[in-house]
């Protein structure tokens, strides 16, 4: 993606600009396009000027910089300045800036309304101040202040004329193809603004926050209307003419993810238009209430907007403006008076927190639905919501699966598959699937879940796997922040109550010009909103494009893109310090299974046969449907890939001896880590520390990315159960490996925009790897498995799976899971690899160390062509891949330690992360305590970065942590030991 | 929500006397030798429990000795805070007992539901109050013979704030025959397979976190939780001639007041205790 991206940029670019800006649009991020965009738009050739500076800092960009909560370091309040010329600035800083940008972006926002022009002093003087505050976040190098310094003060001069003369500018631009959209507010009013053609969702994005004024805005999103009328959020890191296509340039703003509790929500304006969305949904019957309820919170909404019950100016028919309910009848309209009454003296911010206290307690709050059927074919709803997803069928609710209960997600042509986790009874992991009616909503549904589980479950959002050379299959992650993140975000929010007017979402017909003022304003922030808080107009009359809006076009737009950089600053240690922490479910959004392909039933069908039963929650799902009959779909479930692994899965765990004997083993074995035993096995807690060492060396800064995924990668195997991480990647592989013959499948679904197309490709790769050794599993006895995994561990391994497949379709489903993943094209990939095989080994062999490296990935490493090669088609020469890195990793470890292995998932009681870091080591120490059968273990895992421009001495790096390690906690024992070391190799970057 | 309560604040019962034809016609009743007498008895101590010990207002329906079932009222209404849902039982013959219930609903100004027409949208549905149980957050409907998912579906369209969830009813003929509640977050529920079984289900199914005392008889597991006016905890369960097993699990829940109170001769006949009261919470909301 990345790469079509840039180029188009580029190719753009050309036309219109200098050199610099080239260079700008290299960056992959978001960021780059965004900013040229709107410096395009605004400020024409100024814009041109002023973006030489930005130029030189453009690699590092490459960093997963929308991750970084912009309000971050907001912890200043703004003083002096203006936010005027912000985008060019900005957009230096972006480039530049470690962390400054962000103090700007607040200082921007707050200041939106008064454009003071400044002086080049004070604005030097911001930046300062800016560095300064700036201490948390990123470390910012400091060469990079100075050049910061200097490419601003060119930028002010640049923009301040163009400010003077925004509108001629803009009539100069008009070769930018310019384009107006509309953005309907959540109180129906129309916003309007000029986007250059090419803008990604979050430059309007930010623009319409930036209008309403808010600052949490990761609760909400845009969204617009498809061919099909269906309504499609705008991924804010994608330009906004391929999202929409053919649509009209309309959006409306609205909630994305509803607070679970909105009273942790830091602003009252924030609740307000969560309130404003919530008043739609109920009046349009998308969150249904009983009688009574819509009379209160219909009694809410007049006490925030009208204020307390005037008997004389209230007459009955003071409320036939508003709309609470669907169907709204006068003995409605007649309790919710009544109740309004009652509510005398409540401020408007607290009639706001009353309606929300009670409207987040109805069952349907927050739930996205969408139209399905089941296996069966019966009319269901799939329900996404904060805590997992729900399956209705009318109203009722027939199944749930919360989010630690999936284990994996996807969707494959117009089919969305749950994968869920077997629970205590039952011994299989089983794959629930939908039918969606048509691709677009599979996908659509299966973003929407991506979005959710990671906004409301994780911690921080996954890193896509951005690689260069293969785009295959959706790269979709959620990129905003996640609620934890915007929370903590909010926390800092440090500015007086912005001042704005509550109006009726509803009230179409009524202008605000009559209604007094004194009722309608919010006393409680009155006070502080006089001198900074711009009021805020929100006014439900005005169609007219607000044109105010234009000239400050970019200051959002910038601020996201700076946000990005801290990371960039940090090097390799930011990416390894956002990598995720997951509470408890380790969940893998792959896209593409092969589940459902239609050979694979047979095969399944045959050589199953007698597999074991279906889990128990499929089966009590079924029966929940009213006509519970063994549907195709059930068979295939039951004999899929996926119950067959877990079955090799199982197989081994029982024969692990009991921990406390373990320990003693470990401590034979694994000398050089020297760990401790832990010798008490009466004590309940077994305890285990692992050290995960990393070193990256990068002669290069190019490709901070391809550390990320690893990293990543690592992290999870490690702390989660492994089964579930090395599935994952397997899960990963089934992604991009080989193709099958299926083409006729693929063919349809090529149709749709660049994503779709590679989709396509993708599915029709059947990784061949695992098939093979599957129906040997399924026959075997469960013990035969454990030796099913051997071969795993070892790196010949793939020739293993590249014999021939009885059923190659199976292996989609990623099953590569124990025998491991044939080294792809993926940088990730040999990681994972290692992971793995060093795990199984530990299993089976006495021995301590294993050393698996799978040295240089090579790009033509396609295990799978070999394998398939009779069938596959061919590898399209645009997606050759190129491997940027070398990586190493070995494992040191001690003698299994978890004897239930994954078959007993546990329950994590407490997981907590402490990251400290010094300029060229990370070191992230992960606790976990979970609780096993009776054992409540603690397992600490650190993990050590090491980042270096050359040689560092990886032995004594070791040797160092271990000791650190041990001398932090003398009464644990070290397990574990990876060393993963990569090594950019300097050639072959596009 | 506007009526979102904790579970179990009571200030009236509905009950209905237990007519001389019991037994007859009851289902199951074939064969089964119930006494009328006992029967009754057991009714006024149930009452009496009701009114005098836990305090409530007690409301007593006379019998009608062509209505043979009209005993359990707890099929013929589903009632949460002001609103009632007159249900649609499976058998004809009882639809008739509904009258006398709703005119008392009515004068106790509840908002009374019908279930519509038998035609249309809720055409073919059934619904037994005895195979819902409300936890105060949400709605399970045990699909049995008894209530099929239509019923259950006009279950949800009444009471639209709630969650409203079907479960498979397993071990019993009825919900409530496996599981009641027994706290405002408290669900005993019987150790029987099939009830582990719908028990699973509901909690794969809610949102919510439930305490699961569990019950070594079936009989034990239905049973009337009710906090009193006074703030105290009720709990109505089976004696321990009729549960010897399960009342050390009764008496492990602290602070209640326990009341045992017989309900052999209606359990005859599949019923429970819960079966044979409709509890109504009218203090005012707001």
């Amino acid at each position: 993606m990345t790469t079509e991206v840039s180029s188009d940029g580029e190719v753009k670019k050309d036309e219109e600009k200098t050199p610099e800006d080239q260079q700008q649009t290299h960056t992959p991020a978001e960021a780059a396009q965004e900013k040229s965009a709107s410096v395009e738009a605004e400020s024409g050739q100024e814009a041109c000027v002023s973006s030489p500076p930005a130029a030189g800092g453009q690699k590092k960009e490459k960093t997963i910089s929308r991750f970084l909560p912009p309000w971050l370091k907001r912890q200043k309040s703004q003083s002096q300045d203006k936010p005027s010329d912000q985008e060019s600035v900005e957009l230096k800083q972006e480039q530049t800036d470690g962390g400054g940008e962000q103090t700007e972006e607040k200082k921007r926002e707050e200041e939106a309304e008064e454009k003071k022009r400044e002086e080049e002093a004070e604005e030097k003087k911001r930046e300062e101040e800016a560095e300064e505050t700036s201490v948390g976040s990123a470390d910012t190098q400091p060469v990079r202040e100075e050049k910061e310094g200097e490419s601003e003060l060119k930028e002010e001069q640049a923009v301040i004329p163009h400010e003077a003369s925004v509108l001629s500018a803009l009539k100069l631009n008009k070769k930018m193809k310019m384009v107006v959209c509309h953005v309907t507010l959540l109180d129906g009013s129309l916003f309007s603004c000029e986007l250059e053609k090419r803008a990604k969702g979050q430059y309007l994005f930010f623009q319409v926050c930036e209008h309403l004024n808010l600052l949490e805005k990761d609760y909400f999103g845009l969204s617009f209307k498809d061919n099909a009328e269906q309504k499609c959020w705008l991924d804010p890191s994608k330009e906004i003419k391929r999202q929409i296509r053919n649509s009209q340039w309309q959006f409306t703003f609205s909630v994305k993810f509803y607070p679970l509790d909105p009273s942790q929500l830091t602003e009252d304006i924030t609740r307000y238009l969560l309130c404003l969305q919530l008043r739609q949904d109920i009046s349009s019957g998308r969150l249904p209430c009983s009688f009574v309820t819509h009379a209160l919170l219909g009694s809410y909404t007049l006490q925030a907007e009208l204020g307390d019950h005037d008997p004389d100016e209230h007459r009955l028919d003071y409320i036939s403006d508003f709309q609470f309910a669907p169907n709204q009848t006068k003995e409605l309209e007649e309790k919710v008076v009544e109740l309004h009454k009652s509510h005398r003296g409540m401020t408007p911010a607290q009639s706001d927190a009353q309606f929300l206290e009670n409207a987040k307690k109805l069952s349907m709050y927050g739930v996205d639905l969408h139209h399905a059927k089941d296996s069966d074919g019966v009319d269901i709803m799939l329900g996404v919501c904060a805590n997992g997803l729900l399956i209705y069928k009318d109203r009722l609710r027939i199944n749930r699966f919360a989010w630690p209960k999936i284990l994996k997600i996807s969707y494959k042509r117009s089919n969305f598959y749950i994968k869920i986790r077997p629970g205590e009874a039952e011994q299989f992991e089983s794959t629930v699937g939908f039918k969606l009616p048509n691709h677009r909503a599979a996908k659509r549904v299966w973003k929407v879940c991506v979005e959710h589980h990671t906004f409301f479950r994780l911690v921080s959002p996954e890193q896509s796997t951005k690689t260069k050379f293969l785009t295959l299959g959706s790269k979709f992650r959620y990129s905003g922040r996640t609620q934890a993140q915007t929370r903590q975000a909010s926390s800092l929010i440090d500015r007086p109550a912005p001042y704005f007017q509550r109006t009726s979402s509803k009230r179409l017909s009524r202008s605000l010009d009559g209604a007094p003022v004194v009722s309608v304003c919010d006393y409680s922030q009155a006070a502080g909103a006089g001198e900074n808080g711009p009021p805020l107009e929100l006014n439900s009359d005005s169609k007219s494009p607000q044109v105010e809006v234009v000239q400050e076009p970019d200051a959002d737009a910038a601020t996201s893109i700076s946000s990005e950089t801290a990371f960039e600053t940090d090097g390799a240690g930011a990416p390894e310090r956002k990598s995720k922490l997951r509470v408890q479910g380790e969940n893998i959004y792959v896209r593409h299974s092969n589940l459902m392909l239609e050979d694979l039933d047979k095969t399944q069908e045959d050589v199953l046969k007698h597999q074991a039963s279906i889990s128990e929650l499929k089966r009590s799902f079924m029966e929940a449907t009213p006509e519970p009959r063994p549907s195709q779909w059930d068979k295939r479930l039951t004999g899929s890939p996926a119950t067959t692994l877990r079955m090799q899965t199982q197989g081994v765990p029982q024969e692990t001896p009991p921990r406390p004997g373990m320990d003693s083993r470990d401590a034979s074995k694994s000398a050089e880590v020297k760990p401790e035993v832990n010798g008490q096995p009466e004590v309940v807690e077994v305890v285990e520390e692992t050290v995960v060492i990393e070193e990256i060396v990068k002669p290069r800064s190019p490709a901070p990315e391809a550390s990320v995924p690893m990293e990543t990668e690592c992290a999870a195997e490690v702390k989660e159960e492994r089964s579930l991480s090395s599935d994952s990647d397997s899960e990963e592989e089934a992604e991009y490996h080989a193709q099958p013959p299926c083409t006729s499948i693929s063919t349809q679904q090529i149709k749709e925009e660049p994503e779709e197309e590679q989709e396509a490709e993708h599915t029709q790769q059947a990784p061949p790897s695992e098939t093979e050794s599957q129906p040997i599993t399924e026959t075997a006895e469960p013990t035969l498995s454990a030796e099913e995994e051997k071969p795993a561990e070892l790196p010949e391994e793939e020739e293993h799976t590249d014999e021939p497949l009885a059923t190659p379709d199976e292996a989609p489903n990623g099953h590569a899971h124990h025998a491991e993943a044939p080294p792809t094209e993926e940088e990730e990939e040999p990681h994972i690899v290692n992971g793995s095989a060093s795990r199984v080994e530990a299993e089976h062999l006495p021995q301590v160390i294993c050393c698996s490296e799978p040295p240089v990935v090579k790009t033509e490493m396609v295990t799978i062509s070999d394998t398939f090669a009779a069938q596959k088609t061919e590898i399209s020469t645009k997606e050759v891949p190129i491997v940027h890195t070398e990586t190493k990793t070995i494992t040191y470890e001690a003698a299994q330690l978890d004897g239930h292995g994954e078959g007993e998932p546990g329950v994590l009681m407490t997981a907590q992360t402490i990251t400290s870091e010094s300029l060229c080591t990370t070191t992230t120490t992960h606790i976990t305590k979970t609780l096993k059968g009776g054992l409540s273990e603690t397992r600490i895992e650190k993990r050590i970065v090491i980042t270096g421009d050359s040689d560092i001495d990886h032995d004594q790096a070791l040797a160092q942590a271990i000791k650190e390690a041990k001398e932090q906690h003398p009464d644990m024992s070290v397990t574990r030991v990876v060393v993963h070391k990569e090594t950019e190799l300097a050639e072959d970057e596009d | 929500m506007a009526n979102i309560y904790p579970y179990g604040c009571f200030t009236h019962a509905v009950v209905r006397g237990i007519p001389e034809s019991f037994g007859k016609l009851a289902e199951g009743g074939e064969g089964l030798q119930t006494d009328l007498a006992k029967a009754q008895r057991q009714m006024g101590v149930l009452t009496g429990a009701l009114r005098q010990k836990v305090g409530l207002q007690l409301i007593e329906i006379p019998a009608v000795s062509e209505l043979p079932e009209s005993w359990r009222i707890e099929d013929v209404a589903v009632i949460q805070g002001d609103t009632a849902l007159i249900t649609r039982p499976l058998k004809q013959q009882r639809r008739a007992e509904a009258e006398a219930v709703r005119r008392v609903l009515n004068e106790l100004k509840l908002t009374v539901l019908e279930m519509g027409d038998e035609e249309g949208r809720s055409a073919g549905a059934t619904l037994e109050g005895s195979d819902v149980l409300f936890t105060g957050k949400e709605f399970f409907v045990g699909i049995s013979k008894h209530t099929n998912h239509r019923g259950a579906e006009v279950l949800a369209d009444t009471f639209k704030d709630f969650a409203v969830s079907t479960v498979p009813v397993c071990g019993g003929s009825r919900l409530k025959n496996i599981c009641s509640m027994g706290g405002p977050d408290t669900i005993i529920i019987s150790s029987s397979d099939g009830a582990k079984k719908t028990l699973r289900m509901m909690e794969q199914l809610t949102d919510h976190h439930y305490e699961i005392l569990t019950v070594p008889e079936d009989v034990a597991a239905n049973c009337v939780y009710i906090r009193g006016p006074a703030k105290v905890d009720f709990l109505l369960h089976p004696t321990a001639e009729e549960c010897p097993n399960s009342v050390p699990a009764f008496q492990r829940l602290t602070d209640y007041t326990l009341l045992p109170t017989a309900c052999s001769e209606a359990s005859k006949l599949g019923a429970a205790l819960s079966s044979l009261c409709l509890l109504i919470n009218k203090k005012p909301n707001y």
